[in-house]
């Protein structure tokens, strides 16, 4: 009796004062981090879309945590603690099969985008390997009033009928359009390997993250089509023909193909909503890439495009994408 | 008098040893329907990274799915199957009857209840959130809970009835094993520490203690008690298993933070976990090293015990599998491995290559003897060869495409050239699987052999001890 109480006693003991140490006190002082700045409370429908990625274990291939290292640049600025202020469950995840959400709602902030995303992944991302959540959404003879279809790609599309959102696919996308990281000025975080650098890629003060050495810009056509892979091809497709009734095509685009590249340098920097292209009206919002991408990057997408799918146009250098972006919106 | 005394006591032996055996057969039995049932839902996961539109309706999609894999794994397979060895190592070891066969039944049924319901709401969509290994929903979890108290109730019990004054070390690992998971349950259930960061810090220390303080202190109970029993040899030092006991305690609870390095938990958290995670091989080495010294001048009796085969596979999977966490929790590793697949070839190295076949090598080590009936050498090689193959193709896949995937990020490609790079590993790991889950349904028929088939069908697992006239342990 004694001998037993004194293995099985001892070691329950022992363990119960390491758990309380190292998860339970930290957690309860965790528990009380507050917001960090501009970090809101979900509404009821972004909250309901939550459960639905929850239910659908979407976290178990999307991360939503921003590390601070230099290869998570590309998903915004690192996760600081007042980000999870009001996520519970968390969902920060433990896996990449497919890209990482915490900003999602600013860099692919277009709903239709989302929705022909959820609806076939492969609609819109030709080599993603995501299921299709197609049980989202209902086909129907005619879109009842109050409801939009879906501009679902020939090739993807139902044969007869047209496809419009469930609730439920509603509310999820309120969820992911949700996503978006706040900035925090000055937010300085330990560095990639341990030490107390500044790490933060996009927080620092002045717009461009990054310069150019001048007159050292040369294009390289395969950095221009990595970084067009990476930041355009989701809605403009590797072909330039962009999706038909959602997002506009690069292809013969006048504004792409044109000698005098400031729209196309500004479009690029600003974004745009509710362009008219070849007299077709797209309502789908195109984000921003002025914060995380610098001069010369944005010169070398803009050339990729400029020479790419039968365009012929003046390349141009990161000076006179300094010069636009120096114009502001 | 005295002779019918004696008689009646031959009498309770026997149906002691009969309600024994019948409670090890069950949870066995039960344990291998769960084992199929997962890693039949893992193939096709397995199956759904090639084909993302196959099955892809509500109740099938991946995301569903794949906690269900996980959880039957964890909570059916190995869970079920740990308890049943752990409770006829504990009355084998004592010498005596278990503490009580009902408590033993009801556990087993807390425990299928848990796993049944457990699977079904996660199908649909019903969870506590996607938090790995605790997605069950809460009154689900307490079930398990239920039968983790009702399962060291009944430990407790069987060893105070022992008849030696010794408790062999078995016993430490079992018992401390389910009184420690009795912590890990409650601190995971409890919601008041469990908002945003705090709900994070909690999802590291579960995450990682649910299988370093559960699976692996069974696992190891089995190795202390299987090896000398096929060997007919006392284990080399224990001295050392009991060292390895306290290190194992002292150190693991550590270092479940190493799962949210470069996440905003505070600094300090996640070093301290990555400290013990080195630590951590004060207890793996060591513990290892007891193994496989016990085994030392016996290796060519491996040729003729294929239990001893299982046993030594999951020791070296042990070995393998901690070393190389300890090495991947390194900052500069997680920098290229976090978030890839390599993690995923981690994992069933550690749960495979380590627990389940500690677990195989238990079963057919000690079921026979349990039964009087084996299941035959072909079906032991023809499970044997399949699983470690199939496992061994798993895992190489899947730590190169994690590393290649870790390195596509790290160059900056677009992630979704990470996404193509992974294919060919993919099909890889789909082969291993399809192997793996072949030498499930033969487990399967070995098990039905063991516990339906024909007496004596081939040698007894336990091999005489060796020609230097050691005597038995």
């Amino acid at each position: 009796m004694k001998k037993l109480l004194l293995i099985a006693g001892g070691a329950l003991g022992i363990y119960i004062v390491i758990v309380l140490l190292v998860a339970v006190l930290p957690a309860i002082d965790l528990s009380g981090t507050p917001a960090g700045p501009g970090v809101e409370p979900l509404t009821a429908l972004q909250a309901e879309g939550r459960t639905v990625f929850v239910a659908n274990g979407c976290s178990y291939c999307h991360t939503q945590q921003v590390r601070p290292l230099d290869e998570d640049k590309v998903f915004g600025r690192p996760s600081a603690p007042g980000d999870f202020a009001y996520q519970t469950p968390e969902l920060l995840g433990s896996e990449r099969t497919g890209p990482d959400l915490a900003n999602v709602g600013a860099s692919k902030p277009s709903d239709v985008w989302q929705y022909i995303h959820l609806f076939d992944p492969r609609a819109v991302v030709p080599e993603s390997i995501m299921p299709n959540f197609r049980f989202l959404f209902r086909v129907v003879d005619k879109v009842p009033p109050g409801e939009t279809a879906v501009p679902i790609p020939e090739g993807f599309a139902p044969t007869t009928g047209k496809v419009i959102p469930t609730p439920q696919a509603r509310a999820l996308v309120a969820y992911l359009l949700s996503l978006k990281q706040t900035p925090i000025p000055g937010y300085t975080m330990n560095g990639s390997m341990g030490g107390a650098t500044n790490a933060a890629p996009m927080a620092k003060a002045g717009p461009a993250p990054a310069t150019a050495p001048a007159g050292a810009y040369q294009y390289v056509a395969s950095k221009g089509e990595a970084l067009f892979t990476a930041n355009c091809s989701a809605c403009h497709q590797a072909t330039g023909t962009g999706i038909p009734g959602a997002f506009p095509p690069l292809k013969g685009n006048a504004a792409v193909d044109d000698e005098d590249p400031t729209l196309h340098i500004h479009t690029v920097l600003q974004g745009a909503h509710g362009v008219i292209i070849g007299g077709v009206k797209y309502d789908s919002a195109m984000p921003p890439f002025a914060g995380q991408l610098s001069d010369a990057d944005i010169a070398d997408i803009v050339n990729y495009e400029r020479s790419s799918w039968g365009n012929h146009a003046k390349p141009v250098t990161p000076a006179e994408v300094a010069v636009v972006r120096a114009k502001g919106q | 008098m005295q002779a019918s005394a004696a008689a009646s006591r031959a009498i309770g032996q026997v149906e002691d040893d009969r309600a024994l055996t019948a409670v090890f057969t069950a949870y066995v039995t039960t344990a291998t329907i769960w084992l199929v049932i997962a890693t039949a839902v893992g193939l096709l996961l397995a199956f759904k990274f090639g084909a993302p539109d196959f099955w892809a309706a509500k109740y099938l999609t991946f995301g569903r799915l794949r906690p269900i894999h996980t959880n039957a794994t964890f909570y059916g397979w190995a869970s079920i199957g740990l308890v049943g060895v752990a409770y006829y190592i504990a009355a084998r070891s004592c010498g005596t009857r278990l503490y009580s066969t009902r408590l033993a039944w009801l556990g087993l049924a807390l425990f299928n209840l848990a796993a049944i319901a457990g699977t079904i709401a996660l199908d649909l969509g019903c969870n506590d959130g996607d938090l790995e290994y605790r997605e069950w929903p809460w009154p689900i979890r307490l079930i398990f809970l239920a039968a983790l108290l009702v399962t060291g109730w009944n430990l407790i019990g069987t060893v105070l009835r022992r008849s030696s004054e010794d408790i062999y070390l078995s016993n430490w690992y079992t018992i401390a094993g389910v009184l420690w998971t009795c912590v890990i349950a409650t601190v995971g259930v409890l919601p008041w520490y469990q908002h945003g960061l705090g709900q994070v810090a909690i999802s590291g220390f579960y995450m990682h203690n649910a299988v370093g303080m559960w699976f692996t202190p069974l696992a190891l109970g089995t190795f202390y008690y299987a090896i000398p029993k096929i060997l007919s040899r006392p284990i080399y030092s224990y001295a050392l298993g009991v060292f390895a006991f306290w290190t194992n305690l002292l150190f693991y609870p550590l270092l479940g933070a190493h799962h949210f390095l470069f996440s905003p938990l505070p600094w300090w958290l996640q070093t301290t976990a990555i400290v013990f995670s080195v630590a951590m091989l004060v207890p793996v080495w060591g513990g290892s090293a007891n193994y496989l010294l016990t085994m030392r001048g016996r290796y060519r009796d491996m040729i003729h015990s294929y239990p001893l085969m299982f046993i030594f596979v999951g020791v070296i999977g042990y070995l393998f599998g901690s070393t190389q966490g300890t090495v991947e929790a390194f900052r500069s590793m997680q920098a290229i491995w976090h978030f890839t697949n390599f993690t995923v070839g981690h994992s069933h190295l550690t749960m495979y290559g380590f627990v389940t076949f500690a677990l195989w090598g238990g079963i057919y080590a000690l079921l026979p003897l349990a039964t009087g009936k084996t299941a035959g050498r072909i079906g032991l090689a023809a499970h044997f060869w399949m699983a470690l193959v199939g496992s061994f193709i798993y895992v190489i896949s899947l730590s190169i495409g994690g590393t290649v995937q870790g390195l596509d990020w790290l160059h900056g490609l677009p992630f979704i050239q990470s996404v193509v790079d992974m294919q060919p590993y993919y099909v890889w790991r789909g082969v291993g699987g399809m192997l793996m889950f072949g030498s499930h349904l033969v487990f399967a028929w070995n098990v039905w052999r063991m516990t339906s088939g024909q007496p004596g069908n081939a040698a007894s697992p336990v091999l005489d001890a060796d020609a230097t006239g050691e005597v038995a342990a």
